[in-house]
C-alpha cells in the first residue's frame, strides 16, 4: 500500500444557520497533514454540522473551507476528492462488498482490472478480504463499518471524514474498530477528522480533540491536555470524570477542604465556585478528611469508591484494585495538590 | 393440560368459522364447480370450453389491457411519488394526494365509467371540446367508448393511484446516506439514479406492475357499467355465465372461468410476494 | 439549490409543481367534466340548477325510491361491516399478537387471499352460500355484510396491523397485568387506547369500500348504493353524476381524516 501524503484543512470564520438557529457560531480550525482530529461535544453542538460543511453535504452562510489551501466552498462534494464513513446504513443494498469498495473508482473511470485489484487490496487492510463477493445484508454491524471504511479509502482522498462511525456498534466492537481505525489511518498518513460524542473515544484515537458545545469551539488540543488542563468547566465537566466540590476562591486560590489548590483557566473573582477533581487525585491516607465508604466498583484494572464526608458531599475516589474497601468502613481521604477547574457559582 | 391447551384455541374459533364460510367455501365452489355439470357428475367439459376463441380472445383481451394499464399506471404514479420525495409525509399536500388516491384507486368502478362518460362520451365534455377546438371527431371510425379500448382511460384512472399508495413507501425506503456516499464516492446526480436508486427500486417497483396487473385484470365494476352487454373480458365472460342462459353441455363456465381466472391470479400474486421479500431484505 | 436537490433525493421545486400541475389537472378533468354535466340541461348545451334542486324536492322520495333504499342499505352496510371488522377481526388479531405469535403470517397469509380471489371469482361461490344464509337470517340487505367483511379483510388488517405493530402490546399487558388488572381491563384500558389510531383507520377504510362495492351486490341481486347509481343512470344520469360526486366527496373527506389521524400521533418511524 503505498502511502497518501495528507492535506491541510482549514476552517475560517465558518457559520451555519438553520433559520433561527445557529448551528455554527464561527468556526476556526487548522489541521495538519496527516493529523488525526476529533471534534467531541455532546448532541446539537455542532459537530456533524462542522464534518458535513467540510464534505460539502452542508452549506455554510459565511466563512472560509481550505483544502490544501484551495477555498471548496462552491466546490459540490463529489469534486472535493474526499472519504467520508457515515453512521450506519450507507453501504448500496444491491452490490457486492466488492462492488461497493469498487464504486469510487468506478466513478473515476479506473480500469477494471485495476479496480478489482485495488478494491481487494483496501478490503485485505481492514481484513476482509474474504468477504468480497457478500452483500451489506450479511454482514455484521462492524464488517459494514469495516467495508465502508475500505470503500472510502480506495480512492486514495486527501481528507477522510468519520462521522460517529462506532456510535451504532455493540461496545467491544467499538473499541477494536476504533483501534484499527487509528493503525490504518498512521500507515496512509491521511488527515482525518472523527466526529463523536464519546469522550473516551476521541481521546483514544487522536492527536488533538477539539471540544465542541453549541457552535463553537471551547478548546481544542491534545488528549492529555484537555484531561490535565481543561480551560474552561465545560470542558473538565466533559472530558473524563470529575467530582464536583463546593469551594471558596480567596486571592487567587482555591480553598476546599482545608485545602489550598490552584485554579486552572482565566483567573476568578473571589468567592463561591465549585472545582472539578478528578478522581484520581484524591487518595487515601493514614490521616486527612474523615469519611465513610458508601459503594465500590470493581472495574477490571482500577477501583472507583464512593466515600461520603461529614458534610454529607459524596466524592468519588480512583484507586488501585488491592485496595478493597466495604460499604461502612470508615476511611481518610486526601487532595493530591493537582490544580482544578473551577466555575463561579452564581446566586438564585 | 391438554383440555386446557386445546381450549385456548376458542378464542379463534369465531374468525376461523367465519373465514371457512364465507371465504374457504366459496372460493372452494368457485373454482371447483367447473368440473361438474348441472346433474353432478365430474366433466372436462367446462374446463375445455375455456379454450374455445371467444373466452381465449376474452383472455386475451383482459391480459392485454391489464398489461398496458398497469405499465402506464406505473410510469405515471412512480413519476408523481418522485415528484412527492422531500415534502412533509403529514403536510398539506401529502395528506391530500394519498386520500385523493385512496380514494380513486379503491373507490372507482360504477361511479368512474359515469365520469369518463362524461367526459368522452358523445356528448363529454372533453369530446366538444375536441371536437370544436381541434375539429377532430374522435369516434369518427367507431364508437369505442363501449368497447375493450374504452376501458384503457377508466382503468388507468384507477392504477395510477393505486401506484402512488404501492410505491411511495419504497421511494421513501432510500436512504439519504446512499445519496451522500454516492456524492463522496464522485458520482453525480445521474449516477445515483442509474447505479444506485433504480437497481434499488426495481423489485418493488416491477412488483408494483404485478399489482397493478391484477388489480385491472380482476376489476369488474367499471367494464360492468360501461359495456352492458357483451362480454370481451374475463370478469365480463363470469357475468354472462351467471346471468344468462347457459351453452348446453357447459352450465358451469362461470366456475372453470373462476378457475382460470385464479390461476392467473395465483400466478401474479406469486411473483409480486416474491420481489417484496427482495426488497425488505434489502431495506432494513 | 437545496443539498438534496443537487444529491439527486429529491426533485426540484419546478420539476415537482410540473409533474403534481399536468398529472393534477389530467385527473380533474373527468371529475370537472361530470359536474359540468350535472348542470347540463338536455342537449340544448344550456345549463340548470333543475337536477341538484330535483334531490330535496317534494317528489324526490317517490321518483328516487330505489336510489334512496340503495343509500341506506349501503350505509347499514357499512355500519354493520364495521361491526364484524371490529367484533370478530380485531380481537382475533389482539388474540394472535398476544398469545400466538406463531399464528402471525398465517393470519396475514388469509386476510391477504381476497386480493388473489377478487370479488368476481368469490362471487361465483357465494351464490349457493347465500341460498342457505337466506333461509336462515331471512332475505334482509344486512347479510351482505358478512361478504363484505371478507372483501374489506386485507384493508383492515393492514390499518390494524401497523398499529399493533407500533405499540408492544405484550409488553403492554404484562405490565398491565403486573400491576394487578385482569385480562377485560388490561384489554379495555390499556390495550385499545392504544389500537385507536388503527381500529379507526380499518373503520374508516371499510366504510369506503363497502360504499363502492358493486361487483357481489349486483351478482346476488341486492340493492346498494352502486347499483341503485347504474339503474338511476337509465332514466336520470344527472341525479347518477350527482349522488357519484357526493359520495365521492363524502368519502374523500372520510380518508383525509385518517390521514389526519395519522399525523396527530406522531409515528415514531424512522428513516
Amino acid at each position: 500500500m503505498t502511502s497518501t501524503s495528507g492535506a491541510t484543512v482549514e476552517l475560517r470564520g465558518v457559520t451555519k444557520s438553520y433559520g433561527s438557529h445557529q448551528a455554527l457560531a464561527g468556526i476556526d480550525l487548522d489541521i495538519l497533514p496527516g493529523e488525526f482530529v476529533a471534534l467531541l461535544g455532546p448532541s446539537g453542538c455542532g459537530k456533524t454540522t462542522a464534518l458535513r460543511a467540510l464534505s460539502g453535504l452542508e452549506s455554510i452562510n459565511s466563512g472560509a473551507i481550505l483544502i490544501d489551501g484551495e477555498n471548496v466552498a462552491n466546490v459540490p462534494t463529489n469534486k472535493r476528492d474526499i472519504g467520508m464513513v457515515f453512521q450506519s446504513y450507507s453501504l448500496f443494498p444491491h452490490l457486492t462488498v466488492a462492488e461497493n469498495v469498487e464504486f469510487g473508482l468506478r466513478m473515476r473511470r479506473v480500469a477494471k482490472p485495476e479496480r478489482i485489484l485495488r478494491a481487494q487490496e483496501s478490503l485485505e487492510l481492514v481484513g476482509l478480504g474474504h468477504l468480497a463477493e457478500r452483500y451489506a445484508h450479511q454482514l455484521s454491524g462492524g464488517q459494514q463499518q469495516r467495508v465502508a471504511l475500505a470503500r472510502a479509502l480506495v480512492t486514495r482522498p486527501r481528507v477522510l471524514l468519520l462521522d460517529e462511525p462506532l456510535s451504532a456498534l455493540d461496545a467491544k466492537v467499538r473499541v477494536q474498530l476504533r483501534d484499527q481505525i487509528r493503525l490504518i489511518q498512521t500507515e496512509l498518513g491521511i488527515t482525518t477528522v472523527f466526529v463523536t460524542h464519546d469522550q473516551e473515544e476521541a481521546l483514544a484515537v487522536a492527536d488533538r480533540v477539539a471540544v465542541m458545545r453549541e457552535g463553537r469551539i471551547e478548546q481544542i488540543g491534545t488528549p492529555e491536555t484537555l484531561y490535565t488542563s481543561p480551560a474552561t468547566p465545560f470542558v473538565a465537566n466533559f472530558v473524563g470524570l470529575s467530582n464536583k466540590v463546593e469551594a471558596k476562591m480567596v486571592d487567587g486560590a482555591v480553598h476546599l477542604h482545608g485545602e489550598k489548590l490552584k485554579p486552572l483557566g482565566d483567573p476568578i473573582a473571589a468567592g463561591p465556585v465549585t472545582a472539578f477533581v478528578r478522581p484520581e487525585d484524591i487518595v487515601f491516607a493514614a490521616s486527612g478528611l474523615a469519611a465513610t465508604v458508601v459503594a465500590s466498583s470493581f472495574l477490571g484494572s482500577l477501583r472507583r469508591t464512593q466515600v461520603r464526608l461529614d458534610d454529607d458531599s459524596l466524592l468519588s475516589v480512583q484507586h488501585e484494585v488491592g485496595y478493597a474497601v466495604q460499604p461502612g468502613d470508615p476511611v481518610h481521604v486526601r487532595f493530591l495538590g493537582s490544580a482544578v477547574a473551577v466555575e463561579p457559582i452564581v446566586a438564585g | 393440560m391438554s383440555v386446557r391447551g386445546v381450549a385456548r384455541y376458542a378464542g379463534l374459533t369465531p374468525f376461523a368459522l367465519y373465514v371457512l364460510i364465507f371465504l374457504a367455501i366459496p372460493t372452494t365452489l368457485a373454482v371447483t364447480t367447473g368440473f361438474f355439470d348441472k346433474d353432478g357428475s365430474f366433466t372436462w367439459s367446462n374446463i375445455t370450453g375455456l379454450f374455445t376463441p371467444t373466452i381465449l380472445a376474452a383472455f386475451g383481451s383482459s391480459f392485454w389491457i391489464s398489461a398496458v394499464t398497469a405499465i402506464i399506471g406505473a410510469i405515471v404514479g412512480a413519476l408523481v411519488c418522485y415528484a412527492l420525495l422531500g415534502t412533509r409525509p403529514d403536510g398539506a399536500l401529502r395528506t391530500m394526494v394519498d386520500s385523493i388516491a385512496s380514494v380513486l384507486a379503491q373507490f372507482g368502478g360504477v361511479m368512474l365509467a359515469f365520469a369518463f362518460i362524461a367526459t368522452i362520451g358523445l356528448q363529454g365534455l372533453a369530446t366538444l371540446w375536441i371536437k370544436n377546438t381541434l375539429g377532430v371527431d374522435i369516434y369518427a371510425d367507431s364508437f369505442w367508448l363501449y368497447q375493450v379500448p374504452g376501458l384503457l382511460l377508466p382503468y388507468i384512472y384507477f392504477q395510477v393511484p393505486l401506484m402512488v399508495i404501492t410505491f411511495m413507501p419504497a421511494l421513501q425506503g432510500l436512504k439519504t446516506q446512499w445519496a451522500e456516499a454516492n456524492a463522496t464516492l464522485g458520482g453525480t446526480r445521474f449516477t445515483y439514479w442509474t447505479r444506485i436508486a433504480a437497481p434499488v427500486l426495481a423489485p418493488s417497483f416491477f412488483g408494483s406492475v404485478l399489482l397493478l396487473f391484477a388489480n385491472a385484470f380482476s376489476s369488474y365494476a367499471t367494464a360492468a357499467a360501461l359495456i352492458s352487454q357483451g362480454a370481451q373480458i374475463v370478469p365480463l365472460q363470469i357475468r354472462a355465465a351467471l346471468v344468462s342462459e347457459t351453452v348446453l353441455g357447459r352450465e358451469n363456465m362461470a366456475g372453470s372461468l373462476a378457475l382460470g381466472m385464479i390461476v392467473v391470479m395465483i400466478v401474479v400474486m406469486w411473483g409480486y410476494s416474491v420481489l417484496q421479500s427482495r426488497t425488505s431484505r434489502w431495506q432494513r | 439549490m437545496s443539498t438534496a436537490s443537487r444529491l439527486g433525493t429529491e426533485p426540484s421545486k419546478l420539476t415537482r409543481w410540473i409533474i403534481l400541475g399536468v398529472v393534477g389537472i389530467i385527473f380533474a378533468i373527468p371529475m370537472l367534466a361530470l359536474l359540468e354535466f350535472t348542470f347540463r340541461s338536455g342537449l340544448s348545451g344550456e345549463h340548470t340548477l333543475d337536477h341538484w334542486t330535483g334531490l330535496v324536492g317534494e317528489d324526490a322520495g317517490r321518483t328516487y325510491r330505489n336510489l334512496f333504499t340503495g343509500i341506506m342499505n349501503s350505509l347499514l352496510l357499512a355500519v354493520v361491516t364495521v361491526g364484524i371488522v371490529l367484533v370478530v377481526l380485531m380481537p382475533t388479531m389482539v388474540l394472535v399478537q398476544l398469545q400466538f405469535p406463531k399464528l402471525k403470517r398465517v393470519l396475514e397469509f388469509i386476510c391477504i387471499i381476497p386480493i388473489t380471489v377478487p370479488a368476481i371469482v368469490l362471487v361465483v361461490g357465494l351464490a349457493p352460500v347465500y341460498s342457505v344464509v337466506v333461509k336462515l337470517f331471512g332475505g334482509s340487505i344486512w347479510t351482505l355484510a358478512f361478504a363484505y367483511g371478507i372483501t374489506v379483510l386485507p384493508y383492515a388488517y393492514r390499518a390494524i396491523q401497523s398499529s399493533l405493530d407500533a405499540v408492544d402490546l405484550i409488553t403492554l399487558s404484562e405490565a398491565g397485568r403486573s400491576l394487578g388488572a385482569n385480562w377485560l381491563v388490561v384489554l379495555w384500558a390499556v390495550l385499545l387506547p392504544n389500537l385507536r389510531r388503527g381500529i379507526l383507520a380499518a373503520s374508516f377504510i371499510s366504510v369506503a369500500v363497502v360504499l363502492g362495492e358493486f361487483t357481489i351486490a349486483s351478482l346476488l341481486s341486492r340493492v346498494n348504493l352502486q347499483t341503485a347509481l347504474l339503474q338511476v343512470y337509465q332514466s336520470d344520469p344527472w341525479v347518477a353524476g350527482i349522488i357519484t360526486l357526493l359520495a365521492l366527496a363524502f368519502v374523500f373527506i372520510l380518508l383525509l381524516l385518517i390521514g389526519r389521524l395519522g399525523s396527530s400521533r406522531r409515528d415514531r418511524s424512522n428513516a
